[in-house]
Order: structure tokens, then C-alpha cells, then sequence
């Protein structure tokens, strides 16, 4: 266990440290896993969407949100209760597309990060990629399909970390598909 | 636990669980009241969980039928309502009641459906089915890595649980019928 007085706790009073090394141990694993970068990459996207069909459910029972109206609704949900709620951490929402359907989280810090240098030979692992997979994985749950990608990273350079979402579309209530005649039968009057 | 007495309990905003949902108020005076059933549905239309307290009477058909019948009349409703409606609606279809029972309707935005039939003297409960989805389902089921999402919750603990959770209700009542 890490000390008392030297760990950062987070709001539920957990020690933030001990999150950062456990997401470090996770990556470094994959490291050795997979062979190549991109393959990290989609691993975390994978896990990450996996976390994030969970975490919608932990999410509206614990923040009661209702259903965003329109994306920049969903867009200030995030970054104001989602991000706060989980990482401690409020990102900023700039670069709105014209049309409204893009935009991006700006993190100026990011508590994945903390002590995390990228050695040359992983020049091309997006080291936080699970958070792109759990912002998916939670907002398909809602009915809604995004694309969610890294831009800048302060670990590559860049001067902040940022996150860019673009809507895609928005999923339709599933039917239950083949159904035999009570359900079809009473949904064919509507 | 019985549920009988006369004076009129204060409401309670935000019940806490754990066998002591103070909450009432929303029942009428006098009478006996009671819980008949409970459905959860995924997304999918997939019956997750079903139970049953005082349920005098079947439907003659079998459980998996009278599932699809349900999920049916329910999607149907609520497209029904939300094409009536004159303005957007945020909540949507709440309850209906016949001459015998009410159905209590409650979904949330991932689409999971709570489905709790009672008797006429219960009235709003929507923080009752909110509480069976956030400190039970989530809990008991989103939360364990190893209880898949969309089938039929298998988990002895979701079970239990929900069972003290229902029968500790005010308006729970084994006697009426």
C-alpha cells in the first residue's frame, strides 16, 4: 500500500496512484503481448468499449441524467459530470464543426499519464486509447454511434492532450429481430 | 412486513435501500396493497429477469409467450404515446391501470425496462423501479465481470436481494390479494 500522506486521493478516496501504476501495468503488459503498436492500440479500444458498455449503466444511476436532446447536450454531460465523476478531471469542449456533429475534449492533464514517458521503439502506441473505447462503448449503450479518436498527445509532444468525438449516427430501437407472431403482430399496428 | 397502519407516513424525497425505503406517500388511505410482479427487459426485448409475490392467477400461457407479449404491448405503447404527444416528452409512458392492476413503466436511457405490476392503491413509484436499477441491477449485475449483460440473470445475489428489496416496500403487502 502506498502511504497515507504521499498519495493523492481522489474524491471517493481511493488513491489516484494506485489507478495511474495499475493502467501502466495493464499497457506495459499488452506491450509484451502484441507485437506491434497498432495492435496495443485496438486492444485498448477493445477493453475500453467493454468498460464503457458498464460504466453507462453506473453512470445514469449515479448522476441521474436523463437523455441528451441534441450532441452539444451530450457533449457538457461528459466533460462536466462524466470526466469529473471518474478521472477528477474536467476538459474543456472547443472546436465545434460547423455542423455541429464534431468536437473536441481538451485534457490538460491527464491522470493516465502521470508518470508515463514513451521510449522510442512505441512511438506510434496511443498510450490512452482505452478512454476512446470507453467514451464508445458508453455512448452506443444510448443510441448513439461516435467516432472517437486522440489528436495531440502531451505524451508525443503536443502542448495539451486532445480528444476528438465526431457523431455518426444515431443507433435505432432494436425490434426484436424474427420474432414470431404476438410481438410482430401488435408492432405491425404502429 | 405488514403494511396496515392508518396514519399517514410522510413522504420521504430519497429513500435509502437496505430494507428501510421510509418513502410512501404514494399510496392512497386504506386498504391493502401489494406487489403481483416484476419484469426487467434489455434493449433487445429480452425478458432478463421476471418474479412473481401475489400472483393469483396465470395467464394460461407459456412464461416465454406471455415475455414477448408484454415486450409487444409495451414498445407498442410506448411508440403509441410518443407519437400522440403534443410536445417532446422527456419521461415518456409512465403507468397504465385496469379495473384489477397497474403497471408501473420505467426505462432508461441505455434502454433496460422496469416492469412492476401492483395493485390500484399504489401510486407513483418511479423512484421505486429507479432504486431496483440503480442499487440492484447495477450493483448486483452491470458490476460483475461475470454476469453477462443480455441474458437472463442467472446471479443468486441479483435475486435475493431484489426479493428483500421488493417485500421491505411499503406498499408490500403478502396478505392482500
Amino acid at each position: 500500500m502506498v502511504p497515507k500522506r504521499t498519495a493523492k486521493q481522489n474524491a471517493s478516496g481511493e488513491s489516484s496512484e494506485l489507478f495511474t501504476l495499475t493502467y501502466g501495468a495493464l499497457v506495459t503488459q499488452l506491450c509484451k503481448d502484441y507485437e506491434n503498436d497498432e495492435d496495443v492500440n485496438k486492444q485498448l479500444d477493445k477493453m475500453g468499449y467493454n468498460i464503457g458498455v458498464r460504466l453507462i449503466e453506473d453512470f445514469l444511476a449515479r448522476s441521474n441524467v436523463g437523455r441528451c436532446h441534441d450532441f452539444r447536450e451530450t457533449a457538457d454531460v461528459i466533460a462536466k459530470v462524466a470526466f469529473k465523476m471518474y478521472l477528477g478531471i474536467t476538459p474543456s469542449i472547443t472546436n465545434w464543426s460547423p455542423a455541429g456533429d464534431e468536437f473536441s475534449l481538451i485534457l490538460e492533464n491527464n491522470p493516465l499519464v502521470d508518470f508515463v514517458e514513451l521510449p522510442d521503439n512505441h512511438s506510434s502506441l496511443i498510450y490512452s486509447n482505452l478512454l476512446c473505447g470507453v467514451l464508445r462503448g458508453a455512448l452506443e449503450m444510448v443510441q448513439m454511434a461516435v467516432d472517437v479518436k486522440f489528436v495531440q498527445d502531451t505524451l508525443k509532444g503536443d502542448g495539451v492532450t486532445e480528444i476528438r468525438m465526431k457523431f455518426i449516427r444515431r443507433i435505432e430501437d432494436n425490434l426484436p429481430a424474427g420474432e414470431e407472431c404476438p410481438v410482430r403482430f401488435i408492432m405491425m399496428l404502429f | 412486513m405488514r403494511f396496515g397502519r392508518s396514519r399517514k407516513r410522510p413522504c420521504a424525497g430519497e429513500g435509502a435501500f437496505a430494507g428501510s425505503w421510509a418513502g410512501s406517500g404514494c399510496h392512497r388511505d386504506g386498504g391493502e396493497m401489494t406487489v403481483h410482479s416484476l419484469y426487467l427487459f434489455d434493449r433487445n426485448g429480452i425478458c432478463l429477469h421476471y418474479s412473481e409475490w401475489n400472483r393469483k392467477k396465470q395467464a394460461g400461457i407459456s412464461k416465454e409467450e406471455e415475455f414477448k407479449l408484454m415486450y409487444g404491448m409495451l414498445f407498442s405503447i410506448r411508440s403509441f404515446v410518443s407519437k400522440m404527444s403534443p410536445l417532446d416528452m422527456k419521461e415518456g409512458f409512465l403507468s397504465f391501470q385496469t379495473s384489477k392492476y397497474k403497471l408501473h413503466y420505467y426505462e432508461t436511457p441505455t434502454g433496460l425496462k422496469v416492469v412492476m405490476n401492483t395493485d390500484l392503491g399504489v401510486g407513483n413509484i418511479r423512484d421505486v423501479l429507479h432504486q431496483i436499477y440503480s442499487y440492484i441491477y447495477v450493483e448486483y449485475v452491470v458490476k460483475n465481470p461475470l454476469c453477462n449483460l443480455n441474458e437472463p440473470i442467472q446471479s443468486e445475489l441479483f435475486r435475493s436481494k431484489l426479493d428483500t428489496f421488493v417485500r421491505s416496500l411499503p406498499f408490500f403487502s403478502a396478505r392482500a390479494g
